[in-house]
């Protein structure tokens, strides 16, 4: 004890090292505190993403050793690669159709149950449950139901007198769309974010359009879509990003076919990178869907700044 | 003679009773239609092999083959892979809530030059897909000798356990009142003592969500362990599942309809029951980093 309070008063008579102040120490705990982060991120983010660059800018068949060849992985997918293109063709669709509808139906099931609907809680758990069933699960269900001639969906429809129904996974035509509805049954998933958002929505501010004469359609367009358009622009930036990163459902069900018909973006370089060895092209394929999802957010991001109402600015 | 003399009701009040009846009506019907697969779900998995498609669909099978169940849970290593599973939620969540609080309690606590800079960098992460760094990681856990285990899934999750959590606890903490920390200082304690005896023991609503959010991500995942795990012995249930519909080597046969229901079923079951009774963490969690973010 005695030579600690010693050493304290020799270090206060001469000039404190930094880490010494309690500024110091703060700052030294600040940095100890956010190490695993800051360790993480350069050994399983910064370092992993330059790799993948320089990956991307070869020919890496992971038994050999990469071979330089500058662009040709792009250059193969932007000029020769058909089914890249259809790999983002298949995935802009399916984005271009779920994302909106998936909003709609979920932020359409937000304002049902916001209008004072009794037993809101066990209404709310009922429309969320899909979303909390594994994707595992969800793909084999709906393989089930959709199954040729058999399944729940065929058999409703021969039983109504529909001769003839598609063969909803087995056919060119049907394949996507199928796996559009299987997205759609998830889209309860946005219901907690809208509830919460529409339960923020201050009533002052539809007394005040009561005041103002705005009638129920008028109060819905003014009021409640403004003031909970962040959730609804979060959840739809949200459902982009997701929709461009569907896997398990076409992996299981479809493996991509019929003739490439659901052939997905991350399908694809899966299958190049752990079915036919290409990890190069496959760094190469995870590059551009960055690039696509970055370029996505942002543009979304800015075209929404218009529309989107923040309190508080 | 209406009805609105029958009951002694005035137009206001017959009007405010049909929208709320047609409301009701709209939101029943829509919740059966949701409902519907995972009853159909439930019922394929009760059924006997050949009465799994029938036209008109039968709801109840005839008859409930309830040994459906233990008969399957036989037939597929089924326990191993629920270890297998539990294994990597475990380690996941340990590794998560020590580490992604540590992080979120010097972001949201303690002064150091470059911090803003610094959490600026935790939220952009979120954007990068997994798949960028997919590749190179899977590399670096190949040249490790760690294919074929859970350590790929795990280990990452001791650094923080990915910007999502640490963006969570961080917004939690800074809801804490600030003054009981810094009287924990004045009083002597350090400050990962204050972390520790201070702040944790506060925040058991914000780990619950992180650990019911980690328990679902990691039970469901199946992209990771289809990457990692190849041999059955290693496989979580998910990937499992997938490879028992394939399954004809010499112990098992390939799983039945009736089968994949069952397992279906089963593997639907635990992220229900957590979803049911632990709904008020799971709801404060999706709101606090949806809504304030």
């Amino acid at each position: 004890m005695a030579t600690a309070a010693t050493a304290t008063g020799t270090a206060t008579a001469q000039k404190l090292h930094w880490w010494q102040t309690l500024k110091g120490r703060e700052a030294l705990a600040g940095y100890i505190g956010i190490s695993p982060w800051l360790l993480g991120f350069l050994m399983w983010g910064v370092g992993p993403m330059l790799l993948s660059a320089y990956y991307s800018l070869t020919e890496y068949s992971i038994l050999s050793d990469p071979v330089f060849r500058g662009l040709d992985n792009f250059e193969r997918m932007f000029t020769r690669d058909k089914l890249f293109a259809q790999a983002l063709r298949v995935t802009g669709v399916y984005a271009i159709v779920t994302v909106p509808l998936g909003v709609i139906v979920g932020y359409g099931l937000a304002l049902l149950l916001n209008q004072k609907a009794r037993g809101l809680s066990y209404w709310r758990t009922g429309f969320y449950l899909p979303a909390v069933v594994p994707g595992v699960a969800t793909a084999y269900l709906f393989a089930y139901v959709f199954a040729n001639e058999y399944g729940l969906a065929d058999s409703v429809l021969q039983t109504i007198g529909i001769e003839d129904p598609p063969n909803w996974f087995g056919s060119t035509k049907w394949a996507l769309p199928s796996l559009m509805v299987l997205s759609l049954w998830g889209a309860g998933g946005g219901l907690i974010l809208y509830l919460a958002s529409l339960q923020g929505v201050p009533t002052a501010l539809y007394d005040a359009a009561k005041v103002d004469g705005a009638n129920a359609w008028g109060q819905f367009w003014n009021v409640t879509i403004p003031m909970t358009s962040p959730v609804i622009l979060f959840t739809f930036i949200m459902g982009i990003i997701n929709s461009f990163q569907v896997f398990t459902s076409a992996f299981i069900i479809t493996s991509g076919g019929p003739v490439n018909s659901t052939l997905f973006y991350v399908l694809y370089l899966y299958r190049k990178g752990w079915q036919q060895l290409e990890m190069g092209y496959a760094a190469g394929l995870a590059w551009i869907l960055f690039i696509i999802i970055f370029a996505l957010t942002i543009l979304v991001l800015r075209t929404s700044a218009r529309f989107v109402h923040y309190e508080g600015e | 003679m209406q009805l609105s003399t029958v009951f002694d009701l005035n137009s206001h009040q017959v009007s405010r009773i049909f929208w709320r009846t047609v409301l009701y009506c709209v939101l029943a019907l829509g919740l059966a239609t949701f409902l519907l697969p995972m009853v159909w779900l439930v019922s394929g998995s009760l059924k006997p092999d050949g009465q799994v498609f029938t036209i008109p669909p039968t709801f109840i099978p005839r008859p409930v083959l309830w040994e459906n169940y233990p008969t399957a849970l036989n037939k597929f290593p089924f326990w191993v892979s629920l270890k297998n599973t539990m294994t990597i939620v475990i380690g996941v969540l340990v590794g998560r809530v020590l580490t992604a609080s540590l992080v979120a309690y010097s972001f949201a606590r303690l002064r150091f030059p470059g911090r803003n800079a610094m959490f600026v960098i935790v939220l952009s992460t979120m954007m990068i897909p997994y798949h960028v760094v997919l590749i190179p990681q899977y590399l670096i856990f190949r040249d490790l000798g760690w294919l074929d285990t859970p350590l790929p899934i795990i280990v990452p999750n001791w650094f923080g356990g990915g910007a999502f959590f640490i963006f969570m606890m961080r917004q939690f903490f800074l809801s804490l009142n600030s003054e009981i920390d810094e009287a924990a200082r004045i009083d002597g304690c350090g400050f990962f003592g204050t972390f520790w005896r201070v702040i944790l023991p506060q925040s058991l609503p914000a780990v619950g969500a992180l650990s019911i959010f980690t328990f679902m991500g990691e039970w469901n995942d199946f992209f990771a362990p289809l990457i990692y795990l190849n041999t059955e012995e290693k496989m979580t249930l998910a990937v499992a599942i997938r490879t028992w519909q394939f399954d004809t080597n010499l112990t098992y046969q390939a799983a039945t309809w009736p089968e994949l229901m069952v397992m279906s079923t089963i593997l639907t079951i635990p992220p229900v029951l957590v979803f049911f009774f632990l709904q008020r963490y799971f709801i404060q969690g999706v709101v606090v980093t949806g809504v304030k973010g």
